[in-house]
């Protein structure tokens, strides 16, 4: 598994997505800039990092959704490659219409940061086979902007084929209140393209790799991924 | 020619900061206040045969990037 992790000016999670990476692969991923037109040959996963690329002017994700890499990215998405965007990656895969979907506006206009839990609601794809349907983890979440919003058509073709990743609940795993932080549509905290092979969602599972800063829960995905 | 895009929220689509500037203007007293939806204005200057193909380009650069037509609409005003 040949992992890309790219970078936008403004990104600053790069090294924390290619720390898990290294950690569950022994590689080092290549970095990868915004202004190229081409991702290496061989990529096999393109992972996109959290941080405020292009100062988040205009909308989050926007400028960068439409910076050359995007480009590639998006061929190598058609092709069916794996993609990974966490939080402000998720936001740039939004933007860049691989993913349906807006991050809007935190509901209380905070910007949060703060551990949270998370429901996985589909165990079945190539991010999340480490973890079963309804397991509750806990991962860190860092943002202003992650209340995902769509329309009903398109809130009911993901909530129909599957493509909810993660919701964002209680430590019981309950749903709803409290426990959704950004006032996210039935309670999205990440969700699937059409072919599973496109994953975005504003928590940070690379953060969550090491007991020292709170827990391991985001390991799995990492280990999952890079295993193929 | 000068022209000013205006991209504002659909309505049904929460705007909390509109919300908040609402919260605001009343507790600074100015009466009347009912709602405040708050959209971008974009002044620029574009060049163009005529005004329709000014409209043009200038529809093309909200579809494109202006405006996230999922939650926002917009307008186009040549002045």
């Amino acid at each position: 598994m040949r992992a890309v992790v790219i970078l936008f000016p403004g990104s600053n999670r790069e090294g924390d997505v290619a720390r898990a990476l290294h950690q569950a692969s022994g590689v080092h991923p290549v970095i990868l800039r915004h202004d190229e037109p081409e991702l290496p040959v061989g990529t096999d996963l393109v992972v996109l990092p959290g941080g405020f690329a292009y100062g988040d002017y205009l909308r989050c994700g926007a400028i960068a959704a439409r910076a050359p890499v995007m480009d590639a990215v998006r061929r190598h998405a058609q092709r069916g490659g794996l993609a990974l965007g966490v939080c402000n990656g998720f936001q740039v895969l939004c933007e860049a219409g691989l993913l349906p979907g807006i991050l809007m506006r935190n509901a209380d206009l905070r910007f949060i940061c703060r551990m949270q839990h998370l429901r996985v609601e589909n165990a079945e794809t190539r991010f999340s086979s480490a973890y079963a349907r309804g397991q509750v983890v806990k991962v860190a979440i860092a943002h202003g902007e992650g209340n995902f919003v769509a329309d009903e058509a398109t809130l009911e073709r993901l909530e129909g084929e599957g493509r909810v990743a993660f919701r964002y609940c209680d430590a019981a795993g309950r749903l709803g209140g409290a426990a959704n932080p950004n006032g996210s549509i039935h309670d999205i905290a990440g969700v699937y393209s059409e072919r599973f092979n496109v994953l975005g969602l504003m928590p940070h599972p690379e953060n969550l790799i090491d007991p020292l800063v709170g827990g391991i829960d985001g390991r799995g995905m990492f280990a999952r991924l890079m295993a193929a | 020619m000068k022209a000013r895009v205006i991209v504002t929220l659909k309505g049904g689509i929460l705007d909390p900061q509109g919300k908040a500037i609402e919260g605001a203007l009343k507790s600074l007293g100015v009466e009347g206040v009912g709602s405040v939806r708050q959209g971008k204005v974009f002044d620029i200057e574009i060049e163009a045969d005529d005004q329709q193909a000014a409209r043009e380009r200038l529809g093309e650069a909200c579809r494109k990037l202006l405006a996230n037509m999922i939650v926002e609409n917009y307008s186009v005003e040549l002045v």
